[in-house]
């Protein structure tokens, strides 16, 4: 059912610029106003929700440690998987950002007879690593489109992807192969795991599902319709430049570019934001030395906490009988419990 | 041995019949719309309105969570709201955690309790969205518009009910965020959930009860000095029993260069009580300056699972009576959930200690150099300097009668990164030690299944189906190489693990590591060693030891 709603969802996005353009024929609408808005409202909200995350506070250093911390010089530290350094955070930042370091512990638990069994299962790992990897070089080889002349690392990331094209002239780049196949597995996996079916949101299958078209798209323009690529560019560098015109394009060319406009403006308020989140994530991006260097709390409030001085007389004569030693004769034995109270002075 | 298992009053089980009941397949209901039942041993008792009015808690009165009416204060959903909006604003940890996650199911099943019940709710993933379709509901547009198709859903009284079951099935061990690839730690959520929970009265009272009594008196069970004073003599006639000596245990004494603070249950319950004499003859060995306080007399800190605010009180005392006392510096004890607020929160909480010196080792002169701002040395850290220094003498064959097995306590383990220290401590104090699985030690540990005070007998379901992983890797190690004693580091493991393992793996008995210290500790002009320190023959009549087994076990 919420594949269902989800899957509706993005054929009526995809079927909008078939009418729009090929019925209705509003090509600047779908080729300068659609595509102006939707990256405004991703740098906007982008930014925005960067901004909030930057200066929400972090009151306290709570690194997950995945290693050995840094204590009795004899005992080698793990200066990675337990940050003790600056360059030992980067270290373990990039290796989750570029590698997915946590994602390759995936281990899956199981109780069989009576005993829990547990086994390596990379494939996950492998799966998100290969969509985010093929998707980065997708956007690099985007690039070429916006570039009149390419840096040479461009140009050699297109021809090493186009590779495929060299032998089997029909062929899809690499990239998009594997982009097609990892996106296809996170689908899958989503819809015949029941554990994952039943996590899963309606906006969870929307995000995959919206990617798939795009990439399917992508993958049309380029085998069946064969949309030529000199207006699209055309139309792309007038947009960069601020000179926007819209000229005669394959009207398939829409449905692709507005799919990738409703990404582009659904990406702030969704789930993907998890690629920005990754780098504010206080368990990964923080050394584990808070004995040595003292972390301070922006917001720190004082409560009111114990005294000895309660504690001597509500105990005075326990301590007596005890013979310890007492700071105070003086006194009344406190009698009534001490009222404290949750917020304290300064909250 | 006795190896039939030992089924606790409170539950009518069998453990065969528990591990039945295990069942993975999801309920057809969709999660927003499932509503929590309390059943008996799947909940704390509610906080008694005595112990809410005499810590100034809001919304005192009789009330129990298995009631259809909650008696929540009329506005109690403005609260709720309002504390999440300030706590978005002043946890970053939280405000993330709420934004990040895609549900790609890794967590799912590195929860323990989820392993234990199979309830889909007990992954980490769930849980936080019990938290999260709130919070999208309430403070994202995409939840305000799309409601459910985004996971979004009214704050109402089951919800409120549901983050009380799930959010008491969560032991803050923090297994989940090591396997998520954006960190998301479900502690802070439980963390924030608690708090939030609190603000309207709904606590429980095993919790509250042991912050009032650490607040109050001392120790958690509030046992008052002369009592404790009357516990250390006894302790002492213990030691003197085994080894012939006597040692000293100094309560409150001004000018000693060292304040210990070990959680109570050191000293008044079995076994930690075995751990409390290996530190003290440790102590009296090495010739050690120290004290303990009656006044800051609990190492665990109960209000760290009720709130921030509570568990500042708590541990507020500690640097005020280690000024007062006028100690140098300061040695925690075996303890989980202690060393995750000492090793990443106290300094902040309550420091800066500027008036303790930087700890330093009086027998090695080793510096702490780790421990420079907080001033607070773990005894483990401690001890392995003690031996790596050859400062103590140590005869590992008076553990001969252990096959032992060590447990990474969570907090200890993803909440600091203490490893090797204990590792080393077992492999110079005793000679038949094996791992458990690799899957289930060192950072990726399984937690006992009564952490962050979810211990109370009433909870003993949940507390036996969440100790169910980490019993059944003891289970392997016990079938494979005759393992019949678990270590562990943290009292809560110590009051804990008798009883699961008593039902999932009878025939395993549970110790601290200074116990195991204290048996080989070769001390000056002690009596000839008949008995451990549990005054039992120091080898099983029963089960000679075989010569050639004497290597050491290491993964």
């Amino acid at each position: 059912m919420k594949v269902l709603y989800a899957l509706l969802a993005v054929i009526i996005l995809a079927l909008v610029p078939i009418v729009g353009v090929g019925e209705l024929g509003l090509r600047y609408l779908f080729g300068v106003i659609i595509p102006y808005a939707a990256f405004a409202i991703f740098v906007v909200g982008l930014a925005y929700r960067i901004v909030r995350w930057a200066r929400t506070p972090v009151p306290f250093n709570i690194p997950t440690t995945a290693g050995q911390q840094k204590s009795l010089p004899w005992i080698k530290a793990s200066n990675v998987e337990s940050p003790n350094s600056t360059l030992g955070v980067i270290a373990r930042m990039a290796l989750e950002i570029l590698f997915f370091r946590s994602l390759l512990r995936q281990v899956k638990g199981e109780l069989r007879g009576g005993e829990l069994v547990y086994e390596g299962r990379p494939y996950l790992w492998v799966g998100g690593l290969l969509f985010h990897w093929a998707m980065l070089f997708i956007v690099v080889r985007h690039l070429l489109v916006f570039l009149r002349t390419p840096p040479d690392w461009v140009t050699s990331a297109y021809i090493v992807d186009a590779f495929l094209r060299r032998v089997i002239p029909t062929a899809l780049q690499i990239s998009t192969v594997i982009v097609l196949v990892a996106v296809a597995y996170l689908f899958l996996r989503r819809v015949v795991s029941p554990q994952l079916r039943y996590i899963s949101l309606p906006s969870d299958y929307f995000a995959v599902l919206l990617f798939v078209a795009i990439f399917v798209t992508g993958a049309l323009m380029q085998q069946v319709f064969v949309v030529p690529f000199t207006p699209v560019r055309s139309l792309l560098a007038g947009l960069i430049t601020l000179s926007p015109r819209v000229p005669e394009i394959h009207p398939f060319f829409f449905v692709h570019f507005f799919l990738f406009n409703v990404l582009l403006a659904y990406f702030p308020f969704s789930k993907l934001m998890h690629a920005p989140g990754v780098f504010f994530s206080p368990t990964r991006n923080m050394r584990n030395d808070s004995r040595a260097r003292r972390y301070i709390n922006p917001w720190n409030y004082p409560v009111k906490v114990a005294t000895y001085e309660d504690y001597e007389n509500r105990f005075r004569k326990e301590l007596k009988v005890a013979g310890l030693p007492l700071e105070s004769e003086g006194g009344e034995a406190m009698k009534t419990p001490v009222k404290i109270s949750l917020r304290g002075e300064g909250g | 041995m006795n190896t039939s298992a030992k089924i606790p009053p409170q539950i009518n089980q069998k453990p065969e019949e528990l591990l039945d009941t295990i069942d993975y397949t999801p309920p057809k209901k969709d999660w927003l719309d499932a509503k929590v039942e309390f059943r008996k041993g799947t909940y704390c008792y509610g906080a008694t309105p005595q112990l809410l009015e005499e810590l100034g808690l809001p919304n005192p009165r009789q009330w129990q969570p298995y009631e259809e009416d909650w008696k929540l204060p009329e506005n109690w959903k403005e609260t709720i709201l309002a504390g999440m909006k300030e706590r978005l604003t002043r946890y970053r940890s939280f405000k993330t955690f709420m934004d990040t996650c895609v549900r790609c199911g890794a967590c799912a099943d590195k929860c323990h309790f989820y392993l234990g019940s199979g309830d889909p709710k007990n992954m980490p993933v769930l849980r936080a969205e019990l938290m999260r379709s709130v919070y999208r509901k309430h403070f994202t547009l995409a939840g305000k518009l799309l409601g459910r198709l985004v996971g979004a859903r009214e704050l109402t009284e089951d919800v409120l009910k549901e983050w009380y079951y799930y959010y008491h099935q969560c032991t803050e061990c923090r297994r989940c965020s090591l396997f998520c690839p954006f960190g998301i730690d479900t502690a802070e959520i439980t963390l924030m959930a608690r708090e939030l929970l609190a603000s309207v009265g709904c606590s429980s009272k095993w919790i509250l009860e042991s912050a009032r009594n650490s607040y109050r008196a001392g120790s958690h069970i509030g046992i008052p000095p002369h009592a404790m004073a009357n516990i250390m003599e006894t302790i002492k006639d213990d030691i003197e029993a085994v080894t012939g000596k006597r040692v000293e245990v100094p309560i409150n004494k001004k000018g000693a260069e060292v304040l210990f603070i070990t959680p109570s249950a050191d000293f008044f319950a079995m076994p930690g009580w075995y751990t409390f004499m290996g530190y003290a003859m440790l102590f009296h060995e090495i010739g050690l300056d120290w004290t303990i306080s009656s006044f800051a007399a609990e190492g665990g800190n109960m209000g760290f699972f009720h709130s921030m605010d509570m568990a500042k009180k708590i541990c507020g005392k500690w640097y005020t009576e280690a000024k007062r006392l006028g100690v140098k510096w300061i040695i925690g004890g075996e303890c989980g959930h202690q060393w995750r607020l000492v090793h990443q929160y106290l300094d902040t909480l309550t420091g800066p200690a500027d008036f303790l010196e930087e700890p330093v080792s009086p027998v090695t002169g080793t510096k702490f150099e780790n421990a420079r701002s907080a001033k607070m040395v773990h005894i483990c850290e401690f001890t392995a300097d003690l031996i790596q220094n050859k400062k103590i003498k140590l005869d590992p064959s008076r553990n001969d009668k252990w096959k032992l097995t060590f447990h990474d306590s969570c907090n200890v383990a993803r909440g600091m990164g203490m490893f090797e220290e204990p590792r080393y401590i077992i492999k110079n104090t005793c000679n038949y030690f094996y791992e458990m699985p690799r899957n289930t030690i060192r950072e990726q540990t399984l937690c006992c299944g009564s952490g962050s005070g979810l211990n109370p007998d009433e909870n003993m379901e949940v507390r036996l189906r969440g100790g169910l992983p980490r019993a059944n890797a003891v289970k392997q190690v016990h079938k494979e190489h005759g393992v019949n004693l678990l270590t562990a580091i943290c009292a809560i493991d110590r009051a804990a693990f008798p009883t699961l393992l008593g039902y999932w793996v009878p025939g395993v008995e549970v110790s601290g590591l200074h116990e195991l210290v204290g048996n080989a500790l070769v001390m000056e002009g002690e009596k000839e060693r008949t008995t451990d320190l549990r005054g039992e023959p120091l080898h099983d009549a029963g089960e000679p030891l075989r010569d050639g087994e004497q290597e050491v076990v290491h993964p």
